[in-house]
């Protein structure tokens, strides 16, 4: 088996002298599809944030691409999250910039922003269905618009791993379906894909497009899940 | 050290998008500069009465030590004689240059301010004073006290000790007071701008998330702060040092006569003094900034 991108091993999380996550161990292998799936409020962003290093495990160790996140200083974890592409549910942009400089950001911040990536840049828009809607402002976005755009923001610097955070939360169905479907295609490119969901409909309907493998945090307790689904 | 000269390169040359990042901000952006200007400004001030009153101090001292004054007191009929023995005395006594007895109009028009022209002098019992001009070295002025006392009994010897000292202590304080007040400007200065930077920092929580969840590194995102702040102190700073220098200017002089309030401002090389404030200021500001945007991104993960 190829070097798990992302490990986790014996995992627990406590905030506020509760513990969120327990005895957490999941390893996700290079070009695997995972959904995630539990309950409002079970640690679905919790364990998302464990895995591209905005959280430290109480206990247990994470590996993000083989180093422990312990020994990652803030530069190390800055250099981590290059290649791990995140989409919120609430997507996270800066509001005064154009949507098309949103999208760039990661290249922007990385010093990347060359007249090759720009080029990408357009070709990614075009993708998502956006690049009519370059100059927009993040506010003027629909619900989809949005999610589209915070997919193309996390795919620009071709990350190896994309974890999307109930990313069809705020669209309707067929627009939920096309998100679905873009994912899909990345994960078909070898892209690692987690997809953080209540929505077992999505699911139900990933199943005919690609092979995943579904979890489910209950009880505090990650879960393989799949069978009654 | 290496990294503290890439940061401060990065000030002049970050890269536009860069700044963009970070949203603008009217507000703060107006309060610094104006902090900044009002700052300069008095800066230039402290400045200008630090520097008048060392330069007040050196001249007040050079004056005053190298002249003195022996008081002859004596009837009419004895003065002349006593002014000769005096003045024969002093012009033997190794560290006199030159002694000199002031004439009667010399003498009237120093009473002058007091009494105006009219005073008749000549019928008053008014002492008879004799200048001293003292060489490099000095006298001693003891033994000069001595010997006068034992050949003119009406002479006290003035050194001008008594009027010097607290003089020269009163400009010598005011020049500390007046480099207290820049110390405590740039303390000042520092403590608004990282107030300043800290709301800034605070305000664009946000911004800040963002920017870590799609791999900002630190100093990235501490210079688009760091760079908004230095350049804002340092424009205001160059507007208020500008207006400080011309305010200084235009202040009424009297030349050679000058007392302290006319002779405040600044001459020949001192002028280069106060083009200090800008870059200072600029200093002062990257520093404050680092400081509260290091210590802000720290406490995020």
């Amino acid at each position: 088996m190829d070097v798990p991108v992302i490990e986790l091993e014996n995992v627990a999380y406590s905030y506020g002298g509760g513990e969120l996550l327990s005895d957490i161990s999941l390893k996700l292998a290079p070009g695997s599809f995972h959904f995630l799936t539990g309950p409002s409020g079970a640690g679905k962003t919790t364990f998302l944030k464990l895995c591209y290093g905005a959280l430290v495990p109480t206990s247990g160790y994470a590996r993000l691409f083989n180093r422990d996140v312990r020994d990652l200083d803030r530069d190390a974890i800055a250099l981590v999250r290059r290649r791990v592409g995140v989409v919120h549910q609430d997507c996270q942009f800066l509001d005064h910039l154009p949507v098309a400089e949103n999208i760039a950001l990661p290249l922007t911040v990385s010093g990347q922003d060359s007249i090759a990536q720009q080029s990408n840049l357009k070709e990614l828009m075009a993708w998502v269905g956006l690049n009519n809607r370059a100059n927009a402002l993040p506010p003027e976005l629909s619900g989809g618009e949005r999610q589209r755009a915070a997919l193309a923001r996390a795919l620009i610097m071709s990350p190896d791993v994309i974890l999307a955070d109930e990313p069809t939360g705020n669209v309707d169905w067929e627009m939920s379906q096309r998100l679905l479907r873009l994912l899909v295609e990345l994960n078909k490119m070898g892209k690692t894909v987690m997809i953080a969901t209540h929505d077992l409909a999505l699911i139900r309907a990933a199943k005919s497009q690609v092979q995943a493998r579904v979890l489910r945090i209950s009880n505090r307790r990650l879960q393989l899940a799949g069978a009654d689904l | 050290m290496k990294n503290v000269i890439s940061n401060v390169l990065a000030v002049f040359t970050a890269h536009g998008s860069s700044d963009r990042v970070v949203p603008p901000t009217g507000f703060t952006a107006r309060l610094t500069v104006f902090t900044a200007a009002a700052m300069a400004l008095l800066a230039v001030f402290a400045l200008a009465l630090a520097l008048a009153s060392g330069r007040l101090a050196r001249q007040w001292g050079n004056e005053l030590a190298r002249t003195s004054t022996v008081r002859i007191s004596a009837p009419a009929e004895q003065m002349a004689e006593q002014t000769a023995i005096a003045l024969r005395v002093l012009q033997t006594t190794p560290g006199v240059a030159e002694a000199r007895a002031l004439s009667a109009e010399e003498q009237q028009a120093l009473l002058e301010p007091w009494f105006g022209p009219d005073l008749p002098v000549a019928n008053l019992p008014i002492p008879q004073l004799i200048d001293i001009v003292e060489t490099g070295d000095g006298y001693d002025s003891a033994g000069l006290r001595l010997r006068l006392s034992a050949e003119v009994p009406g002479a006290v010897l003035d050194d001008h000790t008594r009027w010097r000292k607290p003089l020269v202590s009163a400009a010598a304080r005011l020049r500390l007071l007046g480099w207290m007040s820049i110390l405590l400007i740039g303390g000042t200065m520092a403590a608004m701008v990282t107030l300043a930077a800290n709301a800034a920092l605070a305000a664009n929580a946000q911004v800040i998330a963002v920017l870590r969840l799609v791999g900002a590194k630190d100093d990235y995102i501490a210079a688009a702060f760091v760079r908004r702040f230095t350049l804002r102190a340092l424009a205001g700073a160059g507007i208020g040092t500008v207006v400080g220098m011309l305010a200084i200017l235009i202040l009424p002089s009297t030349g050679e006569t000058e007392g302290f309030l006319t002779g405040i401002g600044f001459r020949g090389s001192h002028w280069i003094w106060p083009m200090l404030i800008p870059p200072l200021t600029g200093a002062v500001a990257f520093a404050a900034t680092q400081m509260a945007a290091k210590r802000v991104l720290g406490a995020l993960r």
